[in-house]
């Protein structure tokens, strides 16, 4: 009796100084992995362009229908995107997305990626549709902003060469 | 719109005995909130006292209309749906309807994608054995166990979010391979699982299997005979702990698991406590069957080269004009199967989890329907479910290990 009560006994104390598998979120946050699939991101080239091309392919391919794309016609004097053709509307309506990553994988030009932030939340409707302005990435370093004037028959191509990913 | 039909007291008069008619016995409302019905199950229970006299299951609460809404997208944006079946089962979902659709096209694997594709379906049964054993356990009062297994399920999640970027709703194999390949840290992390999972197996064995009050809970209670299981159509560990020794893996296998040494766990018993020692043992079975995966995993590559079905790798795109018409094909119209229907099964942390795919040729499919072993499982509670105590009830559902996603469809 007595011994196996010290062997219980022995368990407990050995668990004390064991580390805890839990995390204090918030305070903590649980570290995720390279290929975490969460909120989206419109990412843009070095030089500032937006990498979107409007060409809806991830509308097409998104299971939920939760991606609309309406796409409007770049020129010279006002460039958005490389190529004939950028998104004047994007919008992703957050409750209908299910983060599946099909959106990143069927984009042509590697615009739209799934970030490693899960912390969405949103008071009404109105907000979970996650318009461009929020989903496109800031302008950073030497970029400039779009739209942006640039010399004639520079950038004509619109999907650009990429490489498989290596995470 | 319809004619609403009100069932008459005449037809649903049989369910219950005659006794409970004359109001000696009493109807009892078990669920759909009930937590130890694991899900949104009701049961209705004729009692007379605290003895279980007839046990009606009541199923339909989580319907979500999967299998029709199946039918309204294209194969690759059916799959989203798959995981959302069998939540506790996702890869292995995932497996079984990529099966079908490549059984269905001829679509060849390459060998690394299915050693991968069992690697993670053992897994994921793992996975799935952790989340009964500690709910069961949690039923009958022991605490414990419950966050003990959940420890080492969060693991084997870990290594989900790893390959495929989420921990449930994984989509990770794909028709004709998988996603990608799997990462480089994969090998470790799995590593560190087998390391650790054979000890901590061994401590829940110990925690629970001799503690005499849980034996008084699980010996002798829910007895299903081996007739019983098998004219009910039961699978998985259900049947196996009633004396059949059927398993898929092992009587028709596929994905390669003709390869892999692993033993079939088989109890003669039929009750709770056979059912649990099954599920005990085929965690260390399916332990065995990761360790020899990953040793003999083999390299190359992870999807088929069949542009008519699995979409070009992103290298191709920006150079291959005919690499990006053939992207944006699969991604906007999809591909089309041949005509025809193909039945495929897969042995799920359950038992028996078949598809049957109908095409009519077009890029959606035309019927699918799910042989979900839930939904057989179940069927065995009003057989195992009567003469019980209203108590042991409790111990008899988590046995069976029920997944209302998987049931209501």
């Amino acid at each position: 009796m007595l011994v196996e009560l010290l062997r219980g006994l022995k368990t407990t104390f050995k668990a004390m100084f064991e580390k805890p598998v839990t995390y204090q979120y918030p305070e903590v946050k649980r570290p995720v992995r390279p290929r975490y699939r969460g909120r989206h991101v419109l990412k843009r080239y070095e030089n500032g362009l937006e990498k979107c091309i409007g060409c809806a392919l991830c509308a097409a391919a998104c299971p939920a229908d939760a991606i609309f794309v309406e796409a409007a016609e770049n020129t010279d004097e006002a460039r958005y995107s490389p190529g004939e053709r950028y998104a004047s509307t994007y919008e992703i309506n957050m409750l209908r997305c299910i983060f599946c990553g099909y959106c990143a994988d069927a984009c042509p030009t590697e615009a739209i990626v799934l970030t490693d932030n899960y912390e969405l939340t949103f008071t009404s409707r109105v907000e979970a549709i996650y318009t461009k302005e929020r989903l496109l990435e800031p302008v950073r370093g030497e970029a400039r902003p779009t739209p942006q004037q640039t010399p004639p028959g520079v950038y004509t191509r619109a999907v650009p060469k990429m490489a498989d990913p290596q995470d | 719109m319809t004619d609403l039909y009100e069932v008459t007291y005449d037809e649903i008069k049989h369910l219950v005995s005659e006794r409970a008619l004359e109001g000696e016995t009493m109807l009892l409302n078990m669920g759909p909130q009930h937590p130890s019905t694991h899900g949104v199950l009701r049961l209705l229970l004729e009692l007379d006292g605290e003895r279980v006299i007839n046990c009606i299951p009541d199923i339909g609460f989580l319907h979500t209309g999967i299998e029709k809404n199946m039918e309204a997208k294209t194969y690759m944006k059916a799959e989203v749906m798959t995981d959302r079946l069998d939540y506790l089962n996702t890869m292995g979902n995932n497996l079984a309807y990529c099966m079908a659709v490549e059984k269905l096209a001829e679509l060849d694997v390459p060998p690394r994608a299915q050693a991968i594709r069992v690697i993670l379906a053992e897994l994921q049964r793992i996975a799935s054995h952790l989340v009964w054993l500690g709910t069961g356990a949690l039923d009958l009062g022991a605490t414990s166990p419950f966050l003990y297994c959940f420890r080492e399920r969060e693991q084997i999640l870990d290594i989900f979010e790893l390959v495929s970027g989420q921990r449930m709703m994984t989509t990770y194999i794909r028709p004709g391979g998988l996603w990608r390949d799997v990462p480089a840290e994969f090998e470790e992390a799995v590593r560190a699982f087998i390391d650790i999972f054979p000890r901590r197996v061994d401590e829940y064995e110990a925690l629970l299997k001799r503690n005499p009050i849980l034996l008084d809970r699980m010996l002798g209670i829910g007895v299903l005979t081996k007739e019983q299981a098998l004219n009910i159509g039961a699978t998985g560990p259900v049947l196996r702990a009633s004396g059949v020794a059927w398993d898929l893996r092992k009587t028709r296998p596929y994905m390669g698991y003709e390869q892999y040494d692993f033993d079939i766990p088989v109890q003669e018993a039929g009750d709770v406590y056979a059912r649990f020692l099954v599920r005990i043992h085929e965690m260390r079975e399916s332990l065995k069957i990761v360790r020899q995966a990953l040793d003999r995993l083999p390299m190359g590559p992870v999807r088929s080269n069949n542009r008519k079905y699995v979409p070009p790798p992103r290298s191709e795109i920006g150079e291959s004009m005919e690499a990006l018409i053939h992207h944006f094909k699969l991604w906007t119209e999809g591909f089309t199967l041949p005509k025809g229907a193909i039945y495929s099964a897969v042995e799920s942390p359950r038992g028996e989890l078949g598809v049957y795919l109908e095409s009519d040729g077009g890029n959606k499919p035309y019927r699918i329907h799910w042989r979900t072993p839930s939904f057989d499982n179940l069927q065995t509670l009003t057989v195992i479910g009567s003469g019980h105590l209203v108590a042991d009830l409790i111990a008899i559902i988590g046995s069976v290990d029920i997944v209302l996603g998987d049931v209501d469809r």
